[in-house]
């Protein structure tokens, strides 16, 4: 059937695996029931474990259990690849893989445990490269199910994702499982993610590098929560966990959209003393936080706070007293994780609190003017951040949906990449529903949702930023680079797109050779 | 009135990214260069791609000029005929030397017209100056063709004929600068600048701006984008002389409804030069985004 977004769901998927088709963006107030998990009472005096296969032996995982891990060590991460060369060496199989996201550094691992039977079902944010194209070609047979980090935290809590053993590396623990992520070697800064795993799964195994005395405080997981600390040589490569020292772009075109975000922000309604913001990462995002700052000094507004994934640039604007507090997720680089240890305002939230459409209100319902990326967006203002041009999977959800959920959405993007076009009649793969979208900032003009007849109004003078309808931006793309031929897909869904509330939003299919 | 040309925006003939994206940015001008930055295995390439963006790229209000290989060489005719064909604004010429130069390259623009029945006369010329001889000739070389819209200071080839290279105060293309801009303003045609190639280097590039214009410059040659809203900056009318031009502006308004001839503001007599001074600001307030279409200064 086709759902909402006008995307043919197969009605065998809808029924084989009990999926609603997507319906609306409004959550509403159902109610819900959180499941409990299995505890095994201890006094804490026997959780130090020395090694991998021990602990894998000591909290009994068998085949066919569903085990997870976090992404907060990015392309640094050591543990991962630890842990599942040895789930691999025992010869288990058919276990679910439900880890927070995939990073590139996990691929080459989470192939070769498809590759024997010891994966056979896997729950992510994303994944890119090599396990991307190897899923789009249809490596696994049991279709990935892709979730944004809000709809993880909803999936945990109901049961739909019934994590057993959660193997959540740490820079620091003590022997009781007190940890954080804001001392050691490996600092990765808010331990966001990771704190559903902790809270959630009936065994909780933490990998450190760094035994410190009890207690270990601030304590971010809990000793009540955790089963075994493992100590192992080094949990990650600290210089790939985040990015260094932020350069600021200077790429004429990434500067010219962030200056007309920044222009979008500044000439709407929530742009006063108070408001909330979410930026991102990535060059153009960056260069929004700077000129954002000036156009807050110059008008004398400060932010309330600041939310997600948090980078360097937003720790300074809290630093110079221009944002009040930062609800912080996941860290992106080294400035923001260090700042999560000294300064007090900026506030560790676990992803329900982040994102959860599920619980009795999260952070992104308060958030006033949120920045998103785009592969594409359609006419419908349809985003996809999730499979390239090519139909390849290559990407991840993150908080992309439910960031979206801000009072202001600007999705920031170039008309075309290279000789692909951004923005297209329809989108590849929906991830986020154009409902939730307010308005899309391109290097040539800025286009608005027909549904925000107030920002059209808010936005139809502002000088220097010309505004098209997205027709008009989707044919000024074509004009450049033509028309594309049509991707080629078999009939075989190789991976399932949740909107937020756990709907079926769309399906990606393996690709054509 | 004539059009603003505060920037004029090099973009390489080879570079299919950069001419996409040039209209972005807001330049007045846009130069795509077939010259000195493409190499010669990429001549032929270069004047194809150019061709093709002139044709099918939507670059808004800003005046599209296209830097010819000159005659002397194998490539510049075919340029000229290329460019003709695709409806190019502005056919800049490089090292001008001697109005015969200017002369030489009209007639192939006219013959290249007359050849794609286009228009006799519609393809307008601008000239640059990169030499000691093209410096002394710059009166004759801007008077040179009907088809000139402006001339141009070359300094790079400039300052090394002159057995100098550039410096921060300028004092080296000083008089190469005063010939320029007073055989432009002779032949009532535009004056550029030349550009300035350390980007990162803002201060150095924002007093050389203040240097041209002071002087009476039309605008800058510039080399990359975000070099044009430090130029537009510095050409931008302060409040003051907004508030001024529009009295003129007024005034004149009230005195033509009254009929009068002669006209006066705050017992001063307003007179043509005032007048044309008046609507430039204006211009310039209006293309910096200063006031509204209606002339209105905006308040923010």
């Amino acid at each position: 059937m086709l759902n909402k977004v006008n995307r043919e769901i197969p009605d065998e998927i809808l029924k084989d695996k009990n999926y609603k088709p997507f319906e609306t963006t409004e959550i509403g107030n159902p109610e819900t029931t959180y499941v409990a998990h299995n505890v095994k009472v201890s006094q804490g005096n026997d959780k130090l474990v020395d090694s991998i296969k021990d602990v894998i032996a000591k909290v009994g995982l068998k085949d066919g259990m569903t085990i997870s891990f976090h992404h907060h060590f990015r392309e640094g991460d050591f543990v991962f690849n630890m842990v599942m060369q040895e789930i691999i060496d025992e010869g288990f199989k058919d276990l679910t893989l439900a880890p927070s996201s995939l990073t590139n550094v996990m691929n080459d691992m989470v192939i070769k445990a498809i590759k024997a039977g010891t994966v056979t079902h896997i729950t992510s944010s994303g994944m890119r490269g090599s396990l991307g194209d190897f899923i789009s070609h249809g490596g696994l047979k049991d279709p990935v199910v892709l979730r944004s980090h809000g709809n993880r935290a909803r999936s945990i809590e109901n049961g739909d994702i019934k994590i057993d053993v959660a193997f959540l590396g740490v820079p620091n623990s003590d022997a009781v499982g007190n940890a954080n992520a804001i001392k050691g070697d490996a600092v990765f800064g808010s331990m966001g993610y990771s704190l559903m795993d902790a809270k959630y799964a009936d065994k909780v195994v933490l990998l450190t590098d760094t035994i410190m005395p009890y207690p270990n405080t601030p304590a971010s997981v809990k000793q009540t929560q955790v089963d075994y600390v493992v100590k192992v040589s080094k949990v990650g490569d600290p210089e790939k966990i985040g990015s260094g020292a932020t350069r600021f772009t200077k790429d004429p075109k990434e500067l010219k959209i962030a200056k007309t975000v920044n222009q979008v922000i500044t000439h709407s309604p929530y742009f006063k003393d108070g408001f909330s913001f979410q930026t991102g990462s990535g060059g153009a995002a960056l260069a929004v936080s700077r000129y954002l700052r000036e156009s807050m000094i110059d008008k004398n507004i400060k932010a309330s706070f600041a939310l997600g994934g948090i980078t360097k640039p937003t720790v300074d604007l809290l630093e110079e007293g221009l944002v009040n507090k930062i609800l912080d997720v996941q860290d992106f680089d080294k400035g923001a994780a260090a700042s999560m240890a000294n300064n007090e305002n900026q506030q560790e939230i676990d992803s329900s609190w982040y994102a959860d459409p599920y619980n009795k209100g999260a952070a992104v319902n308060q958030l006033d003017v949120c920045i998103l990326s785009a592969l594409e967006i359609d006419t419908k203002f349809n985003v996809n951040v999730m499979t390239g041009s090519d139909g390849v999977l290559r990407g991840a959800i993150g908080g992309h949906q439910d960031a979206a959920n801000a009072k202001l959405t600007i999705i920031s993007a170039p008309l075309v990449r290279g000789r692909i076009a951004t923005v297209v009649p329809d989108v590849t793969t929906v991830v986020t529903p154009g409902d939730s979208i307010d308005v899309l900032v391109t290097e040539v003009g800025i286009a608005i949702n027909p549904r925000r007849k107030d920002l059209i109004e808010a936005l139809k003078d502002v000088p220097g930023v010309p505004v098209y309808t997205i027709e008009e931006l989707q044919k000024r793309a074509e004009a450049i680079v033509g028309k594309p031929e049509k991707l080629q897909f078999t009939d075989r869904p190789v991976a399932l797109i949740e909107y937020r509330d756990g709907s079926l939003i769309d399906t990606v299919y393996q690709v054509k050779d | 009135m004539e059009r603003l040309r505060r920037t004029m925006m090099f973009v390489p003939g080879n570079n299919p990214a950069m001419i996409k994206d040039a209209g972005i940015y807001g330049a007045d001008s846009i130069m795509f260069d077939l010259e000195d930055s493409v190499s010669l295995a990429e001549k032929d390439a270069a004047r194809m791609l150019v061709f093709e963006a002139l044709k099918n790229v939507d670059y808004g209000n800003s005046e599209l000029v296209v830097r010819i290989n000159g005659l002397d060489t194998d490539m510049g005719k075919a340029d000229i005929y290329a460019m003709v064909k695709a409806g190019v604004e502005v056919i800049r010429l490089p090292k001008t030397e001697t109005p015969d130069d200017v002369v030489e390259t009209e007639k192939v623009i006219a013959e290249a017209e007359k050849f794609f029945g286009i228009e006799n006369g519609r393809t307008h010329m601008m000239a640059a100056i990169e030499s000691a001889e093209g410096v002394l000739n710059a009166p004759a070389i801007a008077k040179a063709s009907d088809r000139l819209i402006g001339i141009a200071l070359g300094a790079e080839d400039y300052v090394t004929n002159m057995k100098t290279h550039r410096y921060p105060d300028g004092a080296e293309l000083s008089f190469a600068r005063n010939m320029i801009l007073h055989g432009a303003r002779a032949a009532g045609i535009a004056a550029f600048d030349t550009v300035y190639s350390d980007v990162d280097n803002t201060e150095g590039f924002n007093h050389e701006v203040e240097i041209i214009h002071e002087l009476g410059f039309d605008g800058k040659s510039v080399i990359n984008p975000r070099q044009i809203p430090l130029v537009n900056a510095i050409y931008a009318p302060s409040e003051k002389e907004i508030r001024n031009a529009k009295a003129v502006l007024n005034a004149i308004e009230e005195a033509h409804k009254k009929g009068s001839g002669v006209i006066s503001l705050h017992g001063k007599m307003v007179d043509k030069p005032v007048v044309a001074r008046a609507e430039r600001t204006m211009a310039l307030a209006k293309a910096s985004h200063l006031v509204d279409k209606e002339g209105n200064i905006y308040v923010e």
